[in-house]
């Protein structure tokens, strides 16, 4: 259950570049961090990258995204980051209020000093790149396919064929020949890897696995459940050589085509996006054009190392606890004056503490209900009288006022509200 | 034990549904039949979406007077069912002088057919209503009467609506042939058993000429499927807020650009006759012809926008035939044929099939009235069917109501659309039971989203499986072969 | 005898294209390395080469079915298949601590394999 509705920093996924930001934020002096995650646990996409290749800047180790993700949970809740988990942010506003909404929590409305948005990305679709064909089961992207494998224990196919040589579909293509399925054939469109070659060598040629470039998939075949693949070789300008066809039986296709970093919420909040990069623009200290919301990671422009995701996570954290702690110096610069018993309203509703010098101040107030005998309009911190007024009566129709003097103000600089309370003698 | 009903509907689509909605309003057992997973596959699930003015088909037919009459009906429909529907009008645009007179022709059928609220619009007003208009256009035929609505939340609403009023539905049971009597229908057989009833109503759509074949009606008659493909776009980078055709041409009414009640705006659908009705690929020249008769129209799209593909086929008749007086392709076929009792005929129900589905329905039961049957409305008809929360069209206000009063609507499993665990519980244990994934996307619109289902789709599954009690193994896209998944990764007892 | 074999060289993102010439199966030449690296990787690959395997072991009542493992140091390529059959007959029960080891000295490698994550229990 969440315990406060405004937080210093509020920080949007649990992934690489979400948990730095945390870390980091709590480290630079935030009193109260809040990550937010829709999935039911932390880690964003790491926990789904079971493979080694994780750490080697960071920690000078080559560890699995689990792993990976671990150190960085640890070190969070060590530090007093709290979360809150199977929660989907549905809206950020300009002014950093935060709609979410969960089963376990219910509809949380919070706001925030300073935001980091840290959602990542997600996968280029078969219909971005139009892929012709029927449209059965088993067409996945290469990451949902990873989740099906590794999360939910699934595997969701036997016989495949993989579009793109991004990384993704790399990994994956050991990772089902690893559980026992048949990769056929990975085919790139571009004439050159799209993902790392150490990922070439160890998940496709250690495997036999062939790899086509200047190819793609021209059909998809199957009513119900993928049949075949119609591969085809493309010229330079993209369209398919006659002859060149070639038919897989399959029953499963994997497209890894690309990331494209997730700024739904980014666009509601009002922040720009590069139209180049598809994420935010963002200043050194990862600050949007929207002040006090920051954005680190994949979301921001796409990343191949997860420990260059952390770093940037770092200084969004960074950035976001100095902003919050900016705003907090100006919130405990001004006291509410609060309208006590039978006053309507007072105004001034704030006082700037640092405002306090020789000049006097009056509070101009309006009651609720007339007493017509001598009255005691009095102000006070809660504790201690802080001054008086007696009046002969007081009505709703005549507005009445109380001075603070100067010698009252080492009192109210300690308070941290007053209030203007109106009584029968 | 013989089950006896009064009418069976064969077919599952818009037309059957809104028929056994309308028969179930009567005295008398209505079985709806349907061969896939669920209703709403065939026709009705790929179209777009247009409550056609009438101005389009040819005067003097049953299809015009079927589409004016049908297209009044719908606000009393959406109401009485709470599906989306809106009277946004529409535009049939006049590229360049030459295809000026085409909207004079239009507007001729127009006034013969009784379409009213039609005028011409010369070039600058068009342009002046639809900003990204090709600055070619001529002019266009405004019909302010011209719909667009969501026809599956339509045809499940009225499946639903009929279901709440005493009629059956039996999903995945397939007509094989007719029971007969002499020259009398008097039940079906199917692949899940015989069911006899007074009367049959041929709603099968793209099968509708298998059907009436097996009653020995109209052997000349067949179906040509026409497949039509569609591009959809990102909400949020494309906006056309109007519904704009081209003029049409012997092919039909032309490549659309129109918004859609989701906001979505959708480009199609192109036209090309092909034999297997099971064909509803998408192809690279029907995608290429597509976007060259859209970009005639609005020549700002871009393709980086589309988030989905799709085709859909419409069952379209083929072409005249010995019987005189009817050409198959330019007209309905809604009658109860002389030489065989006990059945009703429909057939080549393709546009403006969806607009003219109320419409039809009422020609249902005047032709059983005519044929002497009572009909007789029931005392406790409801007429309305409530509507279930839909979460992505709500405020945040009445999302804290919703999340409050039940926690599961707190769990949004469709981030693109905001679709919540609540709403697929509440379409899995809905009368029409949605139990594969394509289904609970056609009632909610999860999944249609950028992301197309690749978020959502693991989550989907648990859901099924857990509120159906069975595998996440078991669970399927669209019914039939259509599994998600394989075998577990490690052998696991889940 | 004298054979020609060439290698993609993975210490560093440039991955060059290694030409190694072995003699009576001694490695007498290699070319196409831009550095030092090339030349000890090429060793390695021809003579012993190592993979890091990482894959998913079955859980018993923990939170999900599996939980991700993965050898600690580089093992043997050749016994990669067999590996993964060992993890295959193991069920390790809830809760799993991160770096728990799962299968100890996985068929005589002197090699670990350890859990990737903590897994709490359903």
């Amino acid at each position: 259950m969440l315990k406060k509705d405004t937080y210093d920093v509020v920080i949007i996924g649990s992934g690489p570049g979400g948990l730095a930001a945390a870390v980091e934020a709590k480290k630079e002096g935030a009193q109260d961090v809040l990550v937010i995650e829709r999935d039911t646990e932390l880690g964003g996409i790491l926990l789904q990258c079971i493979h080694n290749g994780f750490g080697a800047e960071i920690f000078n180790e080559d560890l699995p995204g689990p792993s990976y993700a671990q150190r960085y949970i640890d070190e969070s809740l060590a530090l007093g980051v709290e979360t809150l988990m199977d929660t989907i942010v549905l809206e950020v506003t300009p002014d950093r209020k935060i709609f979410a909404s969960s089963k376990l929590h219910g509809f949380v409305e919070i706001t925030a000093r300073a935001i980091v948005l840290a959602m990542g990305c997600r996968e280029r679709t078969r219909a971005m790149i139009q892929i012709p064909g029927m449209r059965p089961a088993g067409v996945y992207t290469a990451g949902t396919a990873q989740r099906f494998v590794n999360i939910e224990g699934k595997m969701p196919g036997e016989k495949v064929v993989i579009l793109g040589s991004g990384d993704i579909g790399l990994i994956m293509a050991r990772r089902l020949t690893f559980e026992g399925a048949k990769v056929e054939r990975v085919c790139e469109i571009l004439p050159y890897l799209s993902g790392l070659t150490r990922n070439y060598v160890q998940c496709l040629q250690d495997f036999d696995i062939p790899l086509q470039f200047r190819h793609t998939v021209k059909f998809i075949y199957g009513k119900d459940r993928v049949e075949a693949v119609e591969i085809a070789e493309v010229d330079d300008k993209w369209k398919y050589i006659p002859g060149s066809e070639e038919m897989i039986p399959c029953d499963t296709l994997l497209l890894s085509v690309g990331l494209i970093p997730e700024n739904e919420l980014s666009r509601q909040a009002g922040v720009e996006l590069d139209p180049i990069t598809g994420g935010p623009y963002v200043d050194e200290s990862r600050q949007t054009n929207v002040p006090g919301i920051f954005a680190a990671g994949n979301v921001v422009h796409v990343y191949d190392l997860a420990d260059w995701v952390t770093l940037a996570g770092y200084e969004a954290g960074k950035g976001a606890a100095r902003y919050a702690k900016a705003i907090r110096a100006r919130e405990s610069d001004h006291i509410p004056v609060i309208a006590g018993k039978n006053v309507h309203h007072v105004v001034p509703q704030t006082i700037n503490k640092r405002n306090l010098e020789n000049e006097e101040i009056e509070l101009q107030l309006r009651v609720l209900k007339p007493i017509e005998e001598r009255t005691l309009i009095e102000v006070h911190d809660g504790k201690n009288q802080i001054t008086r007024k007696v009046a002969r009566y007081v009505r709703p129709g005549e507005m009445n006022t109380i001075v603070l003097k100067p010698r009252h103000f080492a009192d109210i600089e300690k308070a941290s509200s007053i209030t203007v309370e109106v009584n029968p003698r | 034990m013989q089950e006896k009903y009064d009418y069976i509907v064969i077919g599952g689509g818009v037309v059957g549904c809104i028929i056994a909605r309308t028969l179930s309003r009567y005295e008398g057992r209505v079985l709806l039949i349907e061969k896939e997973a669920d209703i709403c596959m065939g026709t009705t699930a790929a179209n777009t979406a247009i409550v056609h003015a009438g101005y389009d088909p040819l005067p003097n037919t049953l299809k015009a007077r079927m589409n004016v009459k049908g297209n009044a009906m719908w606000d009393t429909l959406a109401g009485e069912l709470n599906f989306p529907f809106e009277r946004r009008g529409d535009f049939v645009v006049a590229v360049g002088e030459d295809e000026f007179p085409a909207l004079e022709t239009l507007m001729t059928f127009a006034k013969k057919n009784g379409v009213p609220g039609c005028q011409i619009l010369p070039g600058p007003e068009v342009r002046r209503r639809e900003k990204n208009i090709t600055p070619d256009v001529s002019g266009a035929l405004w019909a302010s009467t011209g719909g667009i609505c969501d026809p599956f939340q339509a045809t499940v609403a009225a499946a639903e609506n009929a279901v709440m009023n005493g009629a059956e539905v039996k999903l995945n049971t397939a007509f094989e042939e007719f029971i007969m009597d002499g020259d009398r229908v008097i039940g079906i057989k199917t692949n899940r058993g015989d069911f006899y009833s007074r009367w049959v109503v041929n709603c099968a759509g793209l099968y509708s000429d298998f059907v009436m074949h097996q009653a020995g009606v109209r052997p000349d008659f067949k179906v040509r499927p026409r497949k039509g493909e569609y591009f959809v776009f990102d909400r949020a980078d494309v906006q056309i807020d109007n519904v704009l055709f081209p003029v049409p041409s012997d092919k039909g009414k032309g490549i659309l650009v129109t918004t859609t009640v989701h906001g979505n705006t959708i480009l199609g659908p192109n036209a090309e006759i092909i034999d297997d009705k099971d064909n509803t690929s998408t192809t690279t020249s029907g995608m290429d012809e597509i976007w060259a008769g859209a970009n005639k129209l609005v020549p700002s799209l871009s393709k980086k926008h589309v988030i989905a593909t799709f085709a859909g086929l419409r069952p379209m008749g083929n072409g005249p035939c010995k019987t005189p007086g009817v050409d198959y392709n330019k007209d309905f076929i809604v009658e109860i044929p002389e030489e065989v009792r006990g059945f009703v005929n429909l057939g080549g129900i393709e546009s403006p099939g969806l607009a003219s589905s109320p419409a039809i329905a009422q020609e249902v039961v005047d032709l059983l009235k005519d044929a002497g049957e009572e009909m007789k409305v029931k005392k406790d008809w409801d007429p309305i069917r409530p509507s279930r929360p839909r979460f992505r069209e709500m405020s945040q206000k009445d999302r804290k109501l919703l999340v409050d009063m039940d926690p599961r609507y707190g769990r949004v499993i469709c981030r693109c659309e905001n679709v919540t665990e609540g709403e697929i519980i509440a379409e899995i244990h809905a009368p029409i039971p949605a139990t594969t994934y394509d289904a609970i996307k056609r009632r909610t619109w999860l999944g249609t989203g950028r992301c197309q289902g690749g978020f959502d789709t693991p989550r989907v599954v648990e859901i099924l499986a857990r509120e159906l009690g069975v595998s996440p193994l078991e669970i399927t896209k669209r019914g039939n072969g259509s599994k998600f998944l394989f075998r577990p990764t490690k052998k696991v007892e889940n | 005898m004298v054979e020609k074999r060439t290698l993609i060289c993975v210490s560093c993102p440039v991955g060059c294209e290694l030409t190694v010439t072995l003699d009576e199966g001694k490695i007498v030449e290699v070319e196409g390395n831009s550095c030092k690296l090339g030349i000890d990787y090429a060793e390695q690959e021809i003579f012993d080469p190592r993979r890091m395997v990482a894959t998913t072991v079955k859980v018993k009542n923990g939170y999900h079915p599996l939980v991700p493992v993965y050898t600690e140091k580089p093992v043997p390529k050749p016994k990669i298949f067999d590996i993964l059959a060992e993890v295959r007959k193991v069920e390790v029960e809830a809760p799993v601590k991160v770096n728990q080891v799962i299968i100890e000295n996985v068929l005589d490698t002197g090699i670990n394999i350890i859990a990737s994550r903590d897994l709490p229990k359903a």
